[in-house]
């Protein structure tokens, strides 16, 4: 038997004592008084993962689910027989930059991913299909861009073009003039500076090592 | 291993010395898939039988390992979850392709939200089917790779023990979580004498388990400065064995200690030290804590949403220590000051080797205290009001054994049991947190069952609604003849929907009554187990006696308060200081 009148007591919330302090929406401590939320930047990952069927889903999909900002995404192989690397263009807030590099780190397929520097190397290809009709400045603005020309004819000419972001959002702008009919870019893909290693544990040159797993502490 | 299994285990084995288990012979995929269970020491595993995964089946007939055929493979998912809890070490899982396959799927999504280790082995259309829609044909790895920690499409009959063995490894590696190996047909048909080799987690998800020095060195120094220090303990420390050594740590420095409810039982609930679990239902002396600590050491933790409120107000003065061995958790949802990645216990045993002094909390314990006082966990029970639930979690709780295992479904039961049941050690709450998975109680009661010694006492605390998710079960409980009580709550309605409802929705109480629920007892007697009913205080006590005393399953329906609602509570988003005592605090 149960008679008990009395349940849950205690002040009111109102009434409790609520400190001050203020977290912004990354869980760091702020100064209330200056609301400030992390700015976007962008940036580049390299990581070097095992060559198995649906590692590219893996990482798109680990992207797309924690709902990461991805701007390019690449793949190709490397000097080592089952290794492949994957460059990755991202823009987010640095808590969100840390967060994709920890993420993807933990994919078993990954042995090793890491940010590149500022002065990284970075290219991407182009393929620009423009109208036929004005040959001689289609050619020239391809020269100006160091482009290399695929396929000409009466009606179309395919040029192909290589180079940093920056040159090839320019040269794109240049070709609007012809009429641009179809463009195919591959996205972004980089190597660090000099002899820095592109992803922590990697064996620099062409001596075919594996690269070797390694763990984030932080 | 958990020191429990690891002392079973001792015993199995000097038992067994003149009797040890059979070895599967390798000829098959199939026979190599068993046999990597054999040596992975697997005792028990829970599934259903179909099409694709049949040779798998066959290959059991011959082995040791306990197959228990469950009525539906969500069953069989919570089931191998919940044993894998209790036990410490993976639990397993099998179905057919398709939707065997598809319903395995909540059970696993629920292990990887609470990062429990399961392995789960699916059935597969032939590979040269693949891709074509044949029957059952479902993409299970592609399905599953959001939900598991990796999962392997097994290709070839030579290598498919190494792989299960390898998932095996990987489930309980690091942070535990689910892992799943799909095994086409042929693969499993396919012939082979290669015998599976030692079970190794793959080399790229090797975690770091001893922590960096200057990141301990740092969280010593954060902590000895503290005036206001509280201890975070989260399932990690349970998953991580670290019960013991956290527990030292926190009397040792005498630091308050809040739990998660995955931590549950980490920290003893009756200790002085102990505040219970915080957050959306937590207790309001926990939540008072962690709004006021100026040093946050949080253990085994992924700062879930229920926990935290609103992350703007979350511990707003507190520096954060945070101690996990998954490095993509620190600073996920709350940035941590003092990052320690590593495993837990040897963490805290270095944070404490480290440490010079304890911090200089006095007040601040004195403090927790005072809050305990002035936030009492009750509940009012007046005599012309209906049997309240609470009083039913108080009357099993004191009806038990210290040890008891207690598991339940989703809902306002689950937060009285977690609320009004004291837990004293790890393991014994057995729970869908993260998921929040109703219909977990009762596949999760027969997997704790069998993981549990023949002594100890399990109880499953369930809802009306919960348990008309997963009842079916209850004819493997009686098949297998499993010791198990069913408590339910039974108010007719999804509870914590209509307490939604009434407070967020002015009481538009739209699909959530459950009047029409089926008499459980006689639902029960139906499936061969007992069956009570319980209307008022005087019959509650005699109805738990008898079904305690019941060698069998037995199910005890409880006509508790439909209009009882769970309190404290902090609504999404708001600051946990602000828990309201009652609806008119929201």
């Amino acid at each position: 038997m149960s008679d008990k009148e009395v349940g849950l007591q205690g002040p009111a919330p109102e009434e409790r004592p609520h400190p001050e302090g203020r977290r912004n929406s990354q869980g760091i401590r702020i100064d209330p008084e200056a609301e400030s939320e992390p700015e976007r930047r962008r940036t580049v990952f390299s990581a070097i993962v095992e060559d198995e069927p649906g590692v590219l889903s893996r990482v798109a999909g680990l992207a797309a689910r924690r709902q990461f900002n991805i701007e390019s995404l690449t793949v190709g192989p490397t000097t080592v027989d089952g290794h492949s690397r994957i460059t990755m263009v991202v823009e987010e807030p640095d808590p969100g930059i840390d967060q994709i590099e920890k993420q993807i780190a933990k994919l078993k397929p990954v042995i090793s991913i890491g940010e590149l520097d500022d002065d990284a190397v970075r290219a991407e290809l182009v393929l620009l299909k423009v109208r036929g009709e004005d040959p001689d400045k289609v050619h020239a603005i391809t020269e100006m861009y160091d482009g290399t020309t695929l396929d000409a004819g009466p009606e179309t000419i395919t040029v192909q073009l290589t180079g940093d972001e920056r040159k090839i959002d320019d040269a794109v702008d240049a070709f609007r003039r012809f009429g641009i009919i179809e463009i195919a870019r591959t996205g972004q893909t980089a190597l660090a500076h000099g002899a820095k290693k592109t992803v922590p544990g990697e064996e620099p040159g062409t001596s075919g090592e594996p690269t070797k797993p390694t763990t984030n502490t932080q | 291993m958990s020191e429990r299994t690891a002392a079973a285990a001792d015993a199995d084995a000097s038992s067994q010395s003149d009797d040890d288990p059979t070895q599967t012979e390798v000829t098959s995929g199939a026979t190599a898939v068993v046999r990597a269970l054999e040596n992975a020491g697997v005792e028990t595993a829970f599934g259903v039988q179909g099409g694709a995964i049949m040779p798998i089946y066959d290959a059991l007939y011959h082995s040791d390992i306990r197959h228990v055929t469950m009525a539906h493979e969500q069953g069989a998912a919570h089931a191998a979850d919940a044993y894998g809890v209790v036990r410490g070490d993976p639990g397993v899982c099998l179905a057919t392709s398709g939707p065997g396959a598809t319903n395995l799927v909540t059970g696993i999504a629920d292990a990887n939200m609470d990062s429990d280790a399961m392995l789960a082995l699916t059935g597969q259309v032939p590979s040269d089917m693949v891709g074509s829609d044949a029957f059952q044909e479902t993409d299970t790895t592609g399905v599953t790779a959001p939900i598991t920690k990796h999962n392997y499409f097994a290709s070839s009959p030579d290598t498919v023990g190494d792989t299960v063995g390898e998932a095996f490894a990987l489930a309980a590696e690091g942070r535990p979580g689910p892992t799943l190996v799909d095994l086409p047909k042929d693969t499993s048909l396919g012939e082979t004498d290669r015998e599976p080799g030692e079970a190794r987690p793959p080399e790229t998800c090797r975690p770091r388990t001893d922590p960096d020095d200057a990141q301990v060195e740092a969280a010593a120094r954060a902590i000895e400065q503290a005036e206001k220090p509280l201890l975070l303990f989260g399932g990690g420390v349970v998953k991580g064995n670290a019960t013991d050594v956290a527990r030292n740590f926190a009397t040792e420095h005498q630091i308050p200690v809040v739990t998660t409810m995955p931590g549950i039982g980490a920290m003893p609930e009756d200790d002085e030290l102990c505040l219970s679990w915080a957050g959306m239902h937590g207790t309001g002396y926990a939540n008072m804590a962690i709004t006021h600590t100026d040093c946050l050491i949080a253990i085994g933790t992924r700062f879930d949403d229920r926990l935290t409120g609103g992350i703007d107000t979350f511990a707003p003065e507190a520096e954060v220590v945070h101690v996990d061995i998954d490095p993509a958790e620190i600073s996920k949802n709350i940035h941590a000051d003092y990052p320690v990645v590593g495993d837990a216990g040897t963490a805290i045993e270095r944070i404490g080797a480290e440490m010079e002094h304890s911090p200089d909390a006095r007040e601040w314990r004195e403090q927790c205290l005072v809050w305990k006082d002035e936030y009492p966990m009750d509940y009012a029970a007046p005599e012309d009001e209906p049997l309240k639930p609470q009083f039913v979690v108080e009357a099993l709780d004191e009806a038990t054994p210290d040890e008891t295992i207690v598991t339940s479904g989703v809902g306002q039961h689950q937060m009285w049991a977690a609320q009004y049941w004291t837990f004293r050690e790890p393991r014994r709450w057995v729970s869908s947190h993260g998921l929040g998975t109703m219909g977990y109680g009762l596949p999760s009661a027969i997997g704790a069952r069998l993981a549990a010694d023949d002594d100890e006492t399990v109880v499953c605390v369930d809802g009306d609604a919960s348990f008309l998710m997963t009842i079916q079960e209850l004819s493997v409980a009686v098949r297998e003849d499993l010791d198990i009580t069913i408590a339910i709550l039974n108010n007719e309605y999804i509870g914590m929907v209509r307490q939604w409802q009434d407070a967020f929705f002015e009481g538009r109480r739209m699909a959530a009554g459950y009047e029409w629920c089926p008499q459980f007892d006689k639902l029960a007697e139906a499936f061969g187990a007992r069956g009570w009913t319980v209307d008022s205080y005087d019959e509650v006590a005699d109805a738990i006696e008898e079904a305690l005393a019941y060698d069998g399953p037995s199910v005890i329906d409880f006509h508790v308060d439909p209009a009882e609602n769970v309190y404290p509570m902090v609504s999404s988003g708001a600051p946990n200081g602000k828990f309201a005592l009652s609806e008119d605090q929201l």
